[in-house]
């Protein structure tokens, strides 16, 4: 697997300002994304975990630029792009596409499934007509659905295969990058597994690299080659997906890969239950954010922000008692 | 053999939609025993909500109709109950949680105010009673400074916070059945750890029995006794816990294990691929004939496509509907 850096991240930050009062002043910020730092190589799955309200789907928006960062670097390629021009920044968009979670969302009712996979083609002077359309029945035999199907409507599909439709519209363009934003959680188990291993094997096929984007470990750890884990805007854990599961540094992820339920009776787990609920990241704790439910808290980790740091073999971690 | 607590016998619940006759639940049959918790598993579509919703007569009318069957609850049949005998059973004898906590909660009343409703209702308590009751039962599920909360609304509650109340609801009257339709399906993971910890810790002290309807196998594997296997609003297999993950029988069941991503088995290094179930289930509009997975099974035979298989018993206690096993 080849380690060339595709994207590198560097000090992201997104904060949304929530005005109030009468003259709907700033009063205050939803700390969403608080200064995370990874690369995604190229050809590999980056899974990006963690419950609701850590800032994983934002990220994966401000990195696409359909936020704007409040704040850091997002290098793509060896370029920076949060200050490109809107022009250059919709060329390189045909580079970096996105899958979302809502199959039923996704996509515009009114449009038939050729006019939302042959769009991009179309508005990035790729293809047109007759051609586009040979390359919109291509790639919905790609995501294993029927040329014929380009002329019905998305509400005519089911979850499962309005999935397939949304990521036919993300490889028309050929992407290298793309962010799958919860792609199979809206989806049935058994199809879950059909949508998993279309992604996979289209990565193998055409050298895709994902930002993989979910709550679901199980998931994650089956498709990822890397894994980082987020609470609360920021990440405290990344590792391989083989040593996040095998050697878990932070009390974070331990919780949380305790907290699966395995489908399997016999397993019998130690469960470490955490107490409490996830704060606000409008008012997020001091210190570690992690530190008032954390099972192994002292005293320095109310005071201060714990660095992420390399503890070796690409395993990184931000915690006190952990480097 | 005791008498079991409750007990589906042939159901049929049917909707009477402007597209044709949708049959939900199409001769489903399954029993609780006291204190046991049975998981019923499936996909969309597969009936188990709409089995759940039968048992305590909650089915809209129109367009839905229980059309045929008995539901037997301690030897009386619910479907010949007058509506305000069905009242006094539930949120008394049989109460059940749902999966949205948000849109289940009402959102103008206080969440002391809904829990003691149901104490006033079936108990007849004074609203002093009633108020130190839903203080109790807060403190029971785990609710920070309940005499504090007790006041607030759902909206002021976090998810978790309002699947606690929901089941402090729930247990007010100390149900002898608890229905909990995918209680931690809308929840992350962490808090539904607490939950399903909450759910066994209360199950013993109060001996409640509970049907656990839920897609998730990991949940079933944590919580049931004994797993119904529901699809296309047919029990496909029905089986102890251990059994169904050791032995699965039918191919449906065999399937769905395969397909699961297992974090505890995945993280390898080497990445393969899920065995998956190809297709989609039917629409309950337009179901074909004979049995209902033939076209997803890699083991169809030319009899599956015309007749249906009806549950066979394969093991102790283990029943499964396959023409493989004729």
């Amino acid at each position: 697997m080849a380690a060339e850096t595709l994207l590198e991240v560097k000090h992201l930050k997104k904060h949304f300002p929530i005005k109030g009062g009468i003259f709907s002043k700033t009063i205050g910020y939803v700390y969403a994304v608080d200064d995370i730092s990874f690369t995604l190589h190229r050809g590999e799955t980056l899974g990006l975990v963690g419950e609701s309200g850590c800032g994983k789907s934002t990220t994966g928006r401000t990195i696409l630029r359909l936020l704007e960062p409040t704040a850091g670097e997002v290098t793509f390629e060896g370029q920076e792009i949060t200050q490109l021009n809107k022009s250059d920044m919709r060329a390189l968009r045909r580079e970096m596409q996105i899958i979302f979670q809502d199959p039923y969302a996704s996509l515009n009712p009114r449009m038939t499934v050729g006019s939302i996979i042959g769009e991009p083609l179309e508005i990035h002077k790729i293809a047109r007509g007759a051609e586009k359309e040979e390359q919109v029945a291509s790639l919905l035999q790609k995501v294993g659905l029927r040329p014929e199907d380009m002329r019905k409507y998305p509400h005519e599909f089911s979850g499962g295969q309005r999935q397939r439709i949304g990521i036919a519209r993300a490889l028309g363009l050929n992407p290298k990058l793309i962010v799958c934003d919860e792609p199979v959680s809206a989806l049935d188990v058994s199809i879950q597994a059909q949508v998993i291993n279309l992604l996979g094997d289209l990565q193998e096929e055409f050298g895709l690299s994902y930002l993989f984007i979910a709550h679901n470990l199980n998931v994650v750890e089956h498709i990822s080659n890397r894994v980082a884990v987020m609470y609360l805007g920021k990440i405290v854990e990344l590792a391989s997906d083989t040593d996040l599961y095998a050697n878990p540094q932070h009390p974070y992820t331990e919780a949380l890969l305790s907290a699966v339920p395995i489908p399997d009776p016999t397993v019998q787990k130690k469960r470490i239950i955490l107490e409490g609920d996830v704060p606000s990241p409008i008012n997020p704790p001091s210190g570690c954010h992690f530190h008032t439910r954390c099972p192994y808290k002292e005293q320095i980790c109310e005071e201060v922000e714990p660095e992420f740091k390399n503890i070796g073999g690409g395993h990184w971690v931000a915690c006190h008692l952990r480097t | 053999m005791e008498q079991p607590l409750l007990e589906i016998q042939d159901l049929h619940t049917q909707f009477f939609t402007d597209d044709g006759l949708a049959r939900a639940v199409d001769g489903v049959s399954y029993s609780l025993a006291k204190g046991e918790t049975v998981g019923v598993v499936g996909e969309s579509g597969c009936g188990k909500s709409v089995t759940a919703l039968s048992i305590l007569r909650l089915i809209p009318n129109p367009p839905g109709r229980i059309v045929a069957g008995e539901i037997l609850f301690e030897g009386t049949n619910l479907l010949d109950l007058t509506p305000s005998e069905m009242r006094r059973i539930r949120g008394n004898d049989i109460s059940m949680i749902f999966q949205e906590p948000m849109t289940s909660l009402n959102p103008v009343f206080t969440i002391g105010n809904q829990i003691a409703e149901a104490v006033r209702l079936h108990q007849g308590l004074s609203r002093k009673e009633a108020l130190d009751k839903a203080v109790e039962m807060l403190t029971l599920v785990g609710i920070p400074v309940p005499e504090r909360r007790v006041h607030e609304y759902p909206h002021q509650l976090s998810g978790g916070m309002r699947q606690r109340a929901m089941i402090a609801m729930a247990l007010s009257c100390n149900p002898k059945v608890l229905i909990a339709d995918e209680p931690t399906t809308a929840l992350d993971v962490t808090i539904e750890a607490q939950i399903l910890d909450l759910m066994r810790n209360l199950q013993h002290e109060l001996g409640t029995a509970i049907i656990m309807i839920t897609h998730d196998l990991g949940v079933v594997a944590e919580m049931a006794r004994k797993v119904v296997v529901m699809y296309a609003g047919k029990v496909v297999e029905q089986a102890p816990v251990e059994q169904i993950f050791a032995e699965p029988n039918h191919p449906y069941t065999q399937g769905l294990l395969q397909s699961l991503p297992r974090v505890d088995k995945d993280a390898t290094g080497q990445k393969h691929r899920l065995q998956e179930i190809p297709g989609i289930v039917p629409s309950l509009l337009n179901l074909p004939p004979g049995c209902k997975f033939a076209s997803r099974c890699p083991k169809a035979m030319a009899i599956c496509e015309e007749e249906e298989p009806l549950l066979q018993q394969v093991g102790p206690n283990h029943y499964s509907a396959c023409w493989l096993n004729h």
